[in-house]
């Protein structure tokens, strides 16, 4: 398979505009500019069936088209460079490596839905990425593709770079809004969402980076090439992100739909060590575990739901059977608590709570009851929440517990935990 | 007054930049940041009041994002991931390494001050496990040896 967005990935300075143009760079944005209105785009995109990368798999154009029409309200788009997804970190690869192509996906966009002003939200710990990012804004716009009437169209807008403070909850579209206004990023309760009500309280877009970048491509080979790879219903390419016992660790673009024990075995080179398998994350720390033998599945968002997990940002954490799931699900734990926003009560007081019984089940402390206990709260968390985070924190719990229950009841009845993960926070 | 006189320019400036004043404290915090490696009170107060806003909300909303250290910290900041990905491959070792090497726990700063070393989650950079940050910059795939020459290296900076 062809590779879309990683096609440049390793050539040498492809961060810098001459070459990103000399491989046919910034050919999308003048086509879209001239031969294209931009309600056109939007149904372009439509077409294409490019869903969003970020973890939910909206479809773009859709959720681009619910912008109130005839607003005379500022539209604002929203680049979501926070990737903060335990086991993510191909938004940070397109960022350092390819970032025009990220950006020239911005600036169509932004024409797409009629907004003068985009923001990129960075992470507060990608600085160098920010970096870079700032150099291209400044060579995109002497060469008149940012600015005012950009080539000749009449059409003008202005790129902003915004940093984070190491936040996760930033992430979450609605946090990422109230932190670029300047608030500690509580996340808003939806309804309204952010294309009726958004930044400022202004209809507002907002898309991952791995998809806007998949935009240009769009644009310059058209929608049905787009629609013809990966599976019906979830086109394009995906960027896997391996990691975890696996020998070739790294992000791969393949097809939307690969196998995953063709993506772990084959382009992953097998378990570290050649040890057998005993689980893998598929979709980031937040989408429920899979054993060992449900991995013969495709790689897509239909295919995973219907194994009961998700594609998510398509992080996969491979897990050999050295691994003590216990103290796995414990520093995942750690991290839902660590990063909950505090907002709402299930959340902040349940992932507290799961905290703690993980916390004395690996210091050999835990009880009979309290495998049944974990359960119970994690199932009083999920879908009680203002934001999905206390789903994310509630579905490893649950998928944890529900597969693997038979370490959990041996370490809470004195068996030891097995795995090399040491020490216990807190 | 403790904010240089380049910082508080560029402060200024951010003063206007967006539709309301308290959206420039991010980008604020940031410039204070990169001026004294952590955001304290007095630090905050001037801030707040040369962008226009509040001295409470600029404490308020630093106090959420845990990128910035709220009181002086090492002059390398040594955050080593301990999220999953980074564990399965042996960030509890680096992390005892480090200990040991620097001969201060998790939290700690060396009492020379030029060492801190904290723990944080997930970084983004999961297929290079395991792997730290060191004030602004990644690095990964980290190996005994790696470690022992960053180390040596930025000792012999300090030239001690
Ligand atoms: C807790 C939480 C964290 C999230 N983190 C990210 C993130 O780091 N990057 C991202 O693109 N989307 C993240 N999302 C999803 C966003 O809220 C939003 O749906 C997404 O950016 C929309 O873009 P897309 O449709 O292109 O995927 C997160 C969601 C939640 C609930
Ligand atoms: S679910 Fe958690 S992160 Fe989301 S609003 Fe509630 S407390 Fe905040
Ligand atoms: S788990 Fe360590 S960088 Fe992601």
């Amino acid at each position: 398979m062809e590779k879309i967005l990683f096609k440049h990935i390793d050539t040498p300075d492809q961060n810098k505009i001459e070459t990103y143009m000399a491989n046919g760079g910034y050919t999308a944005l003048p086509k879209a500019l001239k031969e294209y209105k931009p309600e056109e785009l939007v149904e372009m995109v439509k077409k294409s069936g490019l869903r969003g990368r970020g973890g939910a798999g909206f479809p773009a154009g859709v959720k681009w088209s619910f912008l109130p029409k005839g607003t005379d309200r500022p539209v604002y788009l929203i680049v979501n460079a926070d990737e903060s997804e335990p086991g993510t970190f191909k938004d940070r690869q397109l960022l350092e490596y390819d970032p025009h192509q990220t950006l020239e996906g911005t600036i169509i966009s932004a024409y797409a839905i009629n907004c003068h002003d985009a923001f990129i939200y960075f992470r507060g710990e990608f600085a160098y990425a920010a970096k870079v990012m700032e150099r291209c804004i400044e060579e995109a716009t002497e060469k008149g593709f940012i600015g005012k009437n950009i080539l000749d169209s009449g059409y003008d807008l202005n790129v902003h770079i915004f940093r984070g403070g190491g936040a996760y909850i930033c992430g979450e579209e609605t946090s990422l809004m109230e932190s670029i206004e300047g608030w500690r990023a509580l996340s808003r309760q939806k309804p309204p969402f952010p294309a009726g009500e958004g930044l400022w309280r202004c209809p507002t877009i907002i898309n991952n980076v791995e998809t806007l970048s998949n935009v240009p491509h769009i644009v310059n080979k058209g929608a049905e090439w787009f629609a013809s790879i990966g599976t019906e219903k979830s086109t394009g390419t995906k960027i896997y992100c391996l990691s975890g016992h696996v020998n070739r660790p790294g992000n791969y673009e393949l097809e939307m739909g690969v196998n995953l024990k063709e993506l772990i075995y084959e382009y992953g080179g097998g378990i570290l060590d050649d040890r057998p398998l005993k689980a893998v994350i598929p979709g980031g720390s937040s989408t429920p575990v899979l054993k060992a033998d449900e991995i013969d599945v495709k790689m897509d968002f239909e295919s995973l739901a219907a194994k009961g997990t998700m594609l998510g940002s398509a992080g996969v954490i491979v897990m050999h059977d050295g691994t003590c799931m216990v103290s796995a699900l414990h520093r995942l734990i750690h991290f839902y608590e660590h990063e909950s926003c505090g907002k709402c009560t299930p959340c902040r007081e349940g992932t507290n709570w799961m905290q703690k019984i993980l916390t004395r089940m690996i210091r050999g402390e835990g009880k009979p009851e309290d495998v049944d206990l974990l359960f119970d709260i994690a199932s009083n968390v999920i879908g009680n929440t203002v934001c999905p985070l206390g789903d994310a924190a509630a579905m490893p719990v649950m998928s944890f517990v529900e597969k693997f229950r038979d370490e959990f009841d041996n370490i809470c009845n004195g068996g030891k935990p097995k795995g090399t993960l040491k020490f216990p926070f807190k | 007054m403790l904010i240089s006189e380049e910082t508080r320019k560029k402060l200024a400036e951010l003063k206007d930049k967006y539709p309301t004043r308290q959206a420039s404290i991010m980008p604020a915090l940031h410039l204070v940041f990169d001026e004294f490696g952590y955001l304290g009170v007095e630090q905050l107060d001037e801030a707040a009041d040369i962008i226009g806003v509040s001295r409470l909300d600029m404490n308020e909303t630093a106090s959420f994002y845990t990128l910035f250290p709220k009181q002086k910290v090492g002059k390398y900041l040594i955050q080593v991931c301990t999220n999953l990905s980074c564990a399965l491959m042996g960030a509890d070792n680096l992390v005892e390494y480090l200990e040991e090497k620097l001969g201060i726990k998790l939290g700690e700063t060396t009492p020379d001050g030029i060492f801190t070393l904290w723990n944080v989650e997930c970084l983004g950079s999961c297929g290079t496990a395991p792997m730290m940050q060191v004030n602004d910059e990644y690095y990964e795939d980290l190996t005994r040896e790696k470690v022992d020459e960053l180390i040596e290296n930025w000792r012999k900076g300090e030239g001690s």
